[in-house]
């Protein structure tokens, strides 16, 4: 972790960056914002860690969980929302058995976010699975694409 | 260069290639080949094409023949029949919907028939990707006149005598902000462009970001000259990946090409151009609040004045525009403020990008001078309703915007004429809804994100909105009580009168513009208890269809509740005590046995 972390450090002065710029390389790196990571970043500017924690809170793109191995997004823009998207989210909680509160599925194999539009509101209603964009989406469509994903993920592991 | 017979335009939009675009591609290449064809017949993959609806599509030039939802199994016969026959291959043609008679050119289809293309000038016609085919569509010539003949004073008038007023969503006049800012003394200036696109239901400066990403960097150099600027920022939200990708290749290609940097095409002239990635926040896309994000802080918005033209980023005076202001730049340097204001109405000029969803045939990215009618937008270019239902209403703006009943269809768009129905401009998001869309519903989804989105810093739109929702939320499950309409209105008049920024002014438009042109659902989920569009879950009640029944049991298997009893083959039924009206019976039934009320 210490050379990723070096390796954030260095771009941030080398690029002129701020605390965003930071914690969009932890994300990128991580797939979330690790606790030690900010305390290790607030040591060495000597900036206080709330100041971490108060832009990571504010802004949707960071995440204090780890995400699961796969990352299920459903638009919940105007044009997914007028299709049904709603449904898409209900439907998939119910597969997973998500309880109230919790986005990532106990065996931490899935996640369950949402976007405000993809921009590709021409399909709509919008999944990402995994960053592929599927389009006209309906809760059977999506509960099979993750069946195969769930197939394909034990294969590669037999495989390895 | 090479001379190719045929040039094969391939829409590669986000939309395009997720249903397809690559695979289709690849198939196209190898017919090709096999065919021997490959040094006549190029294969150009471009930006936003606009009509998604279709996709993927194709438009061949120089003839301007329109082939939509391509697949990889007709590639082969398409090439035999077009390219070596010489028989344009009617089947992937766009029919007319009525007589069914093939419609082979792109611009006889409707879609693009009533569509001006000043912003999306080259859309579908270059790789956004290379420079050179931007340039040879007259790229970089509004600049190099811009640099090189003219004064700062002599593009500011330009632009303040063509009449264009901020595309970003409050229409402030361009000219007249740079003209500020060029006023304030002060010897550093930035520009800035705005890509955030926060409206959830829009893709107007994605798609000019991803197709044409030189148009706006264009503007924006214009504009440097204009205000006499070093420094320049494109701020643009992280869920735009491909844009980012696009915009950075082109600043590249610019400063390769002696576009940007030092001495600019050697008149002197020195911008530095660099993107800023958003992290994900609506209230960023107002202009305070995004400066204050590229400053790396809290996109926190601050009262104004003073003005970001007076005081912007860190402190200096600094432009900030939307990314389709800047594109239309460039055309106004070279053909003049006459032509531009030539189109559009009294108060508003030019053209406007709409991003057109929902219940439409023809959803899509379409450009349209201002002034057309409504009608005209969802009808002729929209293609009516889709499954044969009945308009209610246009939601335009956003979250900031309102509801339009049809009572207006014919109304003339442009800024005035929308506020004054209790909508506004907004950034271009255009959502349909028909009669299977409930209202109030349309207003509590608005208000879900808003209310999500504020930043907190004033009170009136950090607890009015959630007030508001918490109202919204007991109309729709059946607790609303008498006077919660007119409590509604109260508050939203509150919120709007008293909140910070433009997110807490504009967020009660939704509701009130609802409850304006459509009191009597409200009344009906309150009083009655009823909705009426059959939307909102907790009013709904499930029932089985008898004689659509042929117990299939998908219904029953499906049913998180066990709430669906039935033998095979037998009808079913649904006990209401125990159903949770999720929905998933309705969906799952294959037969529409299943009926909600
Ligand atoms: C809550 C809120 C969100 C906004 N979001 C955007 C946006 O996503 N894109 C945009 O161009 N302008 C947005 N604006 C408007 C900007 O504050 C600003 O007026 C605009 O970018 C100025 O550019 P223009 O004059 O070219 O329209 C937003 C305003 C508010 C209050
Ligand atoms: S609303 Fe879902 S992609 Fe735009």
């Amino acid at each position: 972790m210490e050379a990723a972390l070096e390796k954030i450090l260095k771009t941030y002065r080398e690029k002129e960056g701020n605390v965003i710029s930071i914690l969009q390389d932890l994300e990128e790196t991580f797939g979330y914002i690790p606790e030690n990571a900010v305390n290790w970043f607030s040591k060495k500017l000597d900036i206080p860690e709330s100041r971490f924690y108060g832009i990571t809170t504010f802004y949707a793109q960071f995440h204090l969980k780890p995400p699961g191995k796969n990352v299920i997004i459903v638009c919940r823009g105007t044009a997914c929302h007028v299709k049904g998207s709603d449904r898409l989210i209900s439907g998939l909680r119910r597969t997973f058995n998500l309880p109230e509160g919790e986005d990532t599925t106990a065996d931490r194999k899935f996640t369950i976010e949402r976007v405000a539009c993809v921009g590709t509101c021409g399909m709509a209603p919008v999944a990402l699975i995994n960053k592929k964009v599927h389009g006209k989406m309906t809760s059977n469509k999506l509960i099979k694409e993750i069946k195969i994903l769930e197939v394909k993920k034990t294969d590669t592991n037999n495989e390895g | 260069m090479e001379r190719f017979r045929a040039n094969l335009l391939m829409c590669a939009g986000t939309s395009c290639v997720s249903c397809g675009t690559m695979n289709i591609r690849d198939a196209l290449k190898e017919e090709i080949k096999n065919r021997g064809l490959e040094k006549e017949i190029k294969i150009v993959l471009t930006g936003c094409n606009g009509y998604c609806a279709q996709g993927p599509v194709m438009v061949v030039q120089p003839e301007g023949i329109f082939y939509q939802s391509l697949t990889v199994e007709e590639i082969p016969k398409l090439v035999e029949e077009h390219f070596l026959k010489g028989r344009p291959y009617q089947k992937l043609m766009f029919k007319e919907p009525e007589k069914k008679i093939a419609i082979p050119t792109m611009n006889e289809i409707p879609f693009f028939k009533h569509q001006v293309l000043r912003v999306l000038r080259n859309r579908g016609l270059i790789d956004p990707e290379a420079l050179e085919e931007y340039i040879a569509r007259d790229g970089y010539q509004a600049a190099a006149k811009a640099l090189s003949q003219m004064t700062s004073g002599e593009i500011v008038k330009v632009v303040k005598d063509s009449g264009l007023r901020g595309r970003g969503g409050a229409g402030f006049p361009t000219g007249l902000k740079w003209e500020l800012a060029l006023r304030t003394k002060s010897d550093m200036r930035y520009v800035v462009c705005n890509g955030d696109e926060g409206d959830p239901g829009a893709f107007m400066d994605r798609s000019v970001m991803e197709a044409d990403p030189h148009s706006v960097i264009e503007g924006m150099i214009i504009c440097a000259k204009a205000i006499e600027s070093r420094k320049g920022y494109i701020y643009v939200r992280s869920e735009y990946p491909l844009a980012v990708k696009r915009l950075q290749i082109a600043i590249d290609h610019c400063y390769e090409a002696g576009l940007l940097g030092k001495n600019i095409l050697g008149t002197g002239v020195n911008f530095d151009l660099k993107i800023y990635q958003g992290a994900g926040a609506f209230v960023c896309g107002e202009e305070t609040a995004l400066m204050r994000s590229i400053e790396g802080k809290r996109g926190i918005p601050r009262a104004r004045p003073p003005f970001p033209v007076h005081q912007g980023l860190w402190d200096q005076p600094t432009v900030l525009n939307n990314v389709e202001t800047f594109a239309n730049i460039p055309p106004i340097i070279l053909n003049g403020a006459d032509w531009f204001s030539s189109l559009g109405t009294d108060m508003s000029k030019g053209t406007k990008v709409f991003a057109l969803t929902g219940r439409v045939k023809n959803t899509g990215l379409i450009e349209v001078p201002l002034g057309i009618s409504l009608k005209k937008i969802i009808y002729d270019i929209g293609g009516g309703i889709e499954s044969g239902r009945s308009f209610k209403a246009v939601q335009t703006g956003g979250p900031s915007g309102g509801c339009i009943p049809e009572k207006f269809l014919d109304l003339e768009v442009d800024y005035e004429s929308l506020a004054q129905v209790g909508s506004i401009m907004g950034s271009g998001g255009m959502v349909v809804l028909d009669e299977t869309d409930c209202m109030v519903n349309t207003a509590k989804f608005f208000l879900e994100f808003t209310q999500a989105e504020s930043c907190g810093k004033c009170i009136p739109c950090r607890i009015g909105t959630k007030r508001l929702l918490e109202i919204l939320n007991r109309v729709t499950s059946g607790n609303g009580k008498e006077g919660d309409v007119e409590l509604l209105e109260e508050l939203g008049q509150d919120i709007k009168a008293t909140s910070l920024c433009g997110l807490g002014l504009t967020a009660p438009n939704p509701v009130l513009s609802t409850i304006r042109y459509f009191r009597n659902e409200y009344e009906a989920h309150i009083k009655d208890k009823k909705c009426p569009a059959a939307v909102c879950k907790e009013l709904l009640i499930y029932s089985v269809l008898e004689e659509f029944c042929n117990g299939c049991g998908a219904c029953k298997r499906a049913c998180p509740a066990d709430a669906i009893t039935g033998k095979r083959k037998k009808i079913h039924k649904i006990d209401s005590e125990l159903c949770v009206k999720c929905g998933t019976c309705f969906d799952v039934c294959k037969f529409n046995a299943i009926k909600k009320q």
